[in-house]
């Protein structure tokens, strides 16, 4: 039996962008990589477009000139975009710009958390793998795939049926379907790092396998995983939109995108507005992160 | 020969393009080439060679731009030719071999089609004539069975098999000029040796002229009439190869050829003079003599104030020098450094102990197969360092040097046989299950600079580190303690707070070298530490090598495949091939007559920068053997120029135990050998 080397492409041939993810001594390192990032035109707009998400959703209390919930029965009968209401209104007469607002709230926060929790599970699971290889690679391998032989629509039903829908379902479910493809990429990474001399060099003074492992080889591998972990973060937003849209995101009324789509979705003959401005806010999101990656991985290759 | 040149390059300037802005990379550089002559270009890295060759073939990329000069070739400048001429020019008048022949070469292509292509697409010939061209050319290549090679991918062939099939395509079209870039630097030195006797051979019947560049002095001494010594982007020296290596005017080329462990010099008596600092970027040029910050003979005002240009040395018709001191340096004698070393001392004590040393891999033939090969890595080693000396362990790649050294660390496990590190056994121990203790008495010191530290970690934490995991009691001062390390590599502490890519290669090196001294460990093991390195920083690993020992006592495994740096650095050596120890001994008995055929054949193939040496006396033709390929009896019988028979095949050659512990493997009487046998 082969062992399946696919990587997910995007990480197959990035480089560790080694400007990116070594700071220099003195001074904040946060700067310099920023500085690093807006030498990338895709980098730039996408990091453009995720913190100015970021400020709405943060400023929405401030901002947002209605409660998300509240309805405005005079609008009821004009929901199209007015002074009072910029982007109308929707079906029960809320304000489709505050919704938006307080919208972007759960989905910013459950996309990168679900994210984070499956780039310390994957990388927990490639790192093992790679690093031992024989068996515990070869499980560790076989339970990955099988997990992502799922239909993961369907399994996202299942378990949200069952357990109940809620934000930290949500991220516990993204977690557990993600953490396989981030532990692809750690494994790849690792077959190639643990031969890396500096691991002998580690071995010969009496390591421990968990320091090789997190303080050898994971650092190494942080470039093409924080690319990764980008996409990844627009992919999550998306499947929120689409668990919204079938009813098993977050529970009503508060607003979610997906959710909004759905009330909706039926009258978009008559007042397309009320679908399409979750659907733009929803795309808007994902093009940001993934030009971010994308642009990540383009100073990565240059460097 | 006409009086016109082939090639003429004046005031070439080249700049890359980088996020700093432009760097300039040649800063003015003139040479010329006459039709069949052949030129080295040789320099540190860095000093811009390449770049030349690039220019020439107008393959500059899109961050390189020719900024002033003309390149001349057969009265054309190629600067101003348009894409469509330069594609007329580019493997029909001027071909190119470059390094790694495998970058070379279309890996879904038969070699055949390969070499066929080039005089159909350049001179419209039909495919028969093509082919008996490709076969022609094959045989003047001296490939065994051409036309079964034909039929052959590249990645069926050897590395020495690739390269020679890259000479025919670069020949096949008869180019007035052929530009070689380290055509031989990645082979191994026997191949390197055929490589080279080939490309000279070849041009005597093709009359191409040639660019030879190279790092490696003595490959040029051994292909080229001309040499140019480039440092930092211009031509600091040029002339007959006679005239640069024994005549030598630039203090650079001086300081290049005082580094060479050549063969005369030991480490006792003659010892190598690195060029002080380092090759500094081509942008970071101030007026005057680019070499002025290194050289030992700066004089400030003459040397810094104006641009030096070449002229022609007194009395030495075709010699030029770009230094303004060349009249007053011409009588000062080539320097000298005393290096304290101790001398000779009685033999001591073995620290390592090899005997009887197996070491077998198991590998499937196929996935599911019930059948396994097995791969015999090491087979009755057998050998002993003594301590506060240096062994080296020499052979061609793939010989077993570094599964020993990965037995001896404990990175793997031997599956029989003993080793033992001051008496203590350790053939089966792995790394996991040795002591402190133990760990600290042996460690490591790897060959590739750029992957021996840790690109995420600082040197301060990496030299740190290994302070606090290997003494017995943590230091109390950690900081001061990666300072005094720092210094024994001859660091300054400011480096501790650095990260290995703002390191050059030797300073990885030494931090790698100073990692290995935490413990302050009895034996290092050090696996082809100099080979990625330049020849002046070569030198000056070597020298700190030699220190260390002195200073500490350290025995040190030195792994090398570099015959001419084991001269100069042994104390004992093993030859091995195959896996097995086929000479053993004192440096100075294995490096004179009686040797095994084998170290015979080494010692012959090194280059040499004797311009009036002949070709290599001993070449070996045939690659080495692979796994299924060995004899039973002898394993460098496929290959050895003095096999006596079928003895050699059937029956494992008894070990002749000489005076003074020399002990080697062979059919042949060692008097015999002896006295066929003349010193290298």
């Amino acid at each position: 039996m082969t062992t399946p080397e696919t990587l997910t492409p995007i990480a197959a041939d990035v480089v560790v962008p080694s400007s990116l993810t070594t700071p220099r001594a003195g001074g904040f390192a946060g700067w310099r990589h920023l500085a690093l990032v807006t030498e990338s035109v895709p980098a730039t707009v996408g990091l453009a477009i995720v913190l100015a998400w970021a400020m709405l959703a943060l400023l929405a209390p401030l901002i947002a000139s209605y409660a998300p919930n509240a309805s405005d029965l005079a609008a009821l009968a004009r929901p199209t975009p007015s002074r009072a209401h910029w982007l109308g209104s929707d079906h029960l007469g809320r304000d489709l710009l505050s919704r938006i607002l307080w919208g972007a709230r759960p989905v910013l926060v459950i996309a990168p958390l679900a994210v984070l929790g499956a780039a310390a599970l994957g990388s927990l699971l490639g790192l093992t793998a790679g690093y031992y290889g024989r068996w515990i690679g070869l499980v560790i391998t076989r339970a990955c795939d099988i997990v992502l032989s799922f239909p993961v629509i369907i399994l996202y039903m299942i378990i949200l049926a069952h357990f109940g829908s809620s934000a930290w379902n949500i991220i516990g479910v993204l977690t557990l379907t993600k953490a396989p493809i981030i532990a692809r990429i750690v494994r790849g990474m690792t077959l190639d790092l643990r031969e890396r001399e500096y691991v002998a060099a580690a071995k010969m003074r009496g390591e421990s396998s968990l320091y090789i492992m997190l303080v050898e080889i994971l650092p190494n591998a942080r470039g093409p995983l924080i690319v990764d972990m980008c996409l990844r973060t627009g992919y999550n937003v998306i499947i929120i939109g689409v668990l919204g849209f079938l009813g098993i995101g977050l529970p009503p009324p508060d607003p979610d995108w997906g959710g909004m789509v759905k009330d909706t979705y039926g009258m978009m003959m008559v007042w397309p507005h009320m679908a399409l401005v979750p659907c733009a806010a929803i795309s808007s999101l994902v093009v940001g992160f993934n030009l971010l990656a994308v642009g990540l991985r383009e100073l990565g290759l240059r460097d | 020969m006409t009086d016109a040149p082939l090639l003429d390059v004046q005031g070439l300037r080249v700049a890359y393009t980088t996020r700093a802005g432009e760097v300039p990379v040649l800063t003015g550089l003139d040479l010329s080439l006459r039709a069949g002559e052949a030129l080295g270009l040789v320099g540190e890295s860095g000093c811009g060679k390449s770049t030349v060759a690039l220019s020439i073939m107008r393959y500059l990329g899109r961050a390189g731009r020719i900024t002033a000069g003309r390149i001349l070739f057969e009265g054309r400048d190629l600067v101003s030719l348009d894409d469509g001429a330069l594609r007329a020019l580019r493997g029909r008048r001027i071909a190119m071999v470059y390094q790694d022949p495998m970058a070379s070469l279309n890996p879904v292509m038969t070699v055949g089609r390969q070499l066929m292509e080039v005089p159909m697409v350049h001179e419209r010939v039909d495919a028969a004539a093509a082919r008996a061209r490709a076969l022609a050319m094959l045989r003047e290549v001296r490939l065994a069975d051409p036309e079964a090679v034909m039929d052959r991918y590249p990645h069926q062939l050897s590395g020495g098999q690739q390269q020679r099939i890259v000479i025919a395509m670069a020949l096949i079209a008869e180019p007035a000029l052929l530009i070689m870039d380290e055509p031989t630097t990645g082979l191994d030195v026997t191949v390197e040796a055929a490589v080279l006797d080939l490309v000279r051979d070849l041009r005597r019947r093709h009359d191409s002229a040639i660019l030879f560049i190279s790092h490696n002095l003595g490959t040029v001494a051994r292909v080229c009439d001309r040499v140019g010594v480039m440092y930092r982007g211009e031509l600091v020296e040029e002339g007959s190869v006679r005239q640069i290596f024994t005549d030598p005017r630039h203090p650079y080329t001086r300081g290049l050829l005082d580094c060479l462990p050549t063969s005369g010099r030991d480490k006792r008596h003659a010892p190598l003079i690195p060029i002080a600092g380092q090759v500094e970027p081509a942008s970071a040029r101030t007026p005057g003599c680019g070499f002025a910050s290194r050289c030992p003979h700066v004089e400030t005002g003459r040397c810094t104030t104006r641009a030096i240009a070449l002229a022609t040395v007194e009395d030495d018709a075709g010699h030029r020098v770009a230094c303004v001191r060349v009249d007053e340096l011409a009588q000062a004698s080539r320097r000298r450094a005393t290096l304290a070393v101790r001398d000779a001392q009685a033999p001591t004590a073995p620290v390592i102990a090899v005997r009887d040393l197996h070491k077998s891999y198991e590998r499937r033939r196929a996935r599911l197969a019930a059948r396994k090969d097995v791969v015999r890595a090491l087979v009755d080693i057998e050998l002993t360092a003594a301590r506060r000396r240096t062994l080296a362990v020499v052979g061609e790649s793939g010989c077993g040097k570094s599964t020993l050294a990965k037995i001896l660390t404990g990175i793997e496990v031997a599956t029989g046989g003993s080793v033992t590190l001051d008496g203590i056994e350790v053939a089966a121990l792995p790394v996991d299950a040795r002591d402190r203790t133990l760990k600290r008495k042996l460690q490591m010191v790897f060959q590739n600079p750029d992957s021996t530290l840790n690109p995420s970690h600082t040197v301060g934490y990496a030299i740190g580190r290994a302070l606090r995991r290997l003494r017995e009691r943590a230091p109390a001062d950690v900081p001061s303690g990666v300072a005094r390390l720092l210094e024994v590599v001859k660091l300054g502490p400011e480096m501790a707070a650095r990260r290995p890519r703002q390191l050059s290669g030797g300073e990885k090196q030494r931090v790698a070298i100073a990692r290995a001294l935490a413990g302050d460990p009895d034996v290092i093991v050090a696996d082809e530490p100099v080979s990625a390195l330049d020849v002046s920083v070569q030198a000056a690993v070597i020298n700190l090598l030699n220190e260390i020992q002195a200073e500490r006592g350290t025995t040190l495994l030195f792994i090398s495949h570099d015959l001419a740096v084991v001269r100069y650095l042994a104390d004992h050596v093993a030859v091995m091939y195959l896996g097995t120890v086929a000479e053993f001994g004192a440096v100075e008995r294995v490096f004179a007559p009686p040797y095994h055929p084998y170290t015979e054949a080494l010692l012959s193939a090194v280059p040499v920068l004797d311009p009036d040496a002949a070709a290599s006396r001993i070449v070996l033709e045939a690659p080495l053997p692979r796994g299924d390929e060995v004899p039973r009896g002898c394993p460098f019988a496929t290959r050895c120029p003095r096999r006596v028979g079928t003895v050699c095949d059937d029956v494992p050659p008894p070990v002749q135990q000489l005076d003074g512990g020399h002990r080697i493997a062979c059919h042949i009487p060692a008097k015999e050998l002896a006295a066929r046998q003349v010193p290298l």
